[in-house]
């Protein structure tokens, strides 16, 4: 189902997933949260831009328990734990935060 | 759980022109969900898969060189190179990326877990491993 963003319609593929990462915003993240009726505050907005410079280097949504190691490794331990991370995103921070993000959904989430 | 076994993917195939290459990687990161000893075996053409610089925009596939880079987050311990494949091919393991390897409970690291075998030891190899997969 294509979302609405500024004026702009995007297409999403079945799951809700962007279908061109080039076309993310930060309004994107805004639209689908409001959707799943979250406030995005700046914890939220850390991950996220995390979650895109990640694609950006290494060409890959991050599976669950990689994000969670690599948010520990740069951000600490107190934020590298499924309990801060699904604290954020309750319908799991690979797939929802990926989404978000406007990255594919992660390779090996079912 | 006892239930850990010794995979082994094994790469012939260039990276690009097939789909071979991304597939096998795919199955790797889905694989390493399953906390099993997994290693890759780059033999023949494969090895090209690990040649630093490589440049796809004059193709339709994506670059996934870097994404053989995150293998060491996924709990891959081994990328094995064999050493006449490359030496066939005019290639040394300079010519090849790095993949750094760190357990982020202990902190044990190490800096590149790419390494060149030669033949008796990629027999080896294949013989220790409880399941090979090849692409």
């Amino acid at each position: 189902m294509p979302i609405e963003v500024n004026g702009k319609t995007l297409e999403t593929d079945e799951e809700g997933y962007l279908a061109n990462i080039n076309e993310w915003e930060p309004g994107v993240a805004e639209v689908m949260a409001k959707e799943d009726e979250l406030d995005l505050t700046d914890e939220h907005w850390e991950i996220i831009k995390f979650l895109r410079e990640y694609y950006e280097e290494y060409q890959i949504a991050p599976a669950v328990r990689v994000l969670t190691k690599a948010v520990g490794k740069k951000m600490g331990k107190d934020k590298g734990n499924s309990k801060y991370l699904y604290g954020l995103f309750p319908y799991g921070p690979g797939k929802q935060a990926c989404r978000y993000a406007g990255l594919p959904k992660p390779t090996g989430c079912v | 759980m006892s239930d850990i076994k010794k995979f082994m993917y094994l790469n012939r195939r260039a990276p690009y022109g097939t789909i071979y290459a991304w597939e096998s990687l795919e199955v790797v990161l889905i694989g390493a969900a399953f906390d099993q000893q997994v290693s890759l075996m780059f033999m023949d053409d494969g090895v090209f898969q690990l040649v630093k610089g490589s440049d796809t925009s004059q193709s339709d596939m994506k670059n996934f060189l870097p994404t053989y880079r995150t293998l060491g987050d996924y709990g891959v311990r081994h990328l094995y190179v064999d050493k006449a494949s490359l030496e066939a091919r005019g290639l040394t393991t300079d010519d090849l990326i790095e993949v750094a390897w760190e357990d982020f409970e202990t902190e044990e690291e190490v800096d590149n877990i790419v390494e060149a075998v030669d033949a008796d030891q990629v027999v080896q190899l294949m013989a220790e491993s409880e399941v090979v997969f090849s692409f």
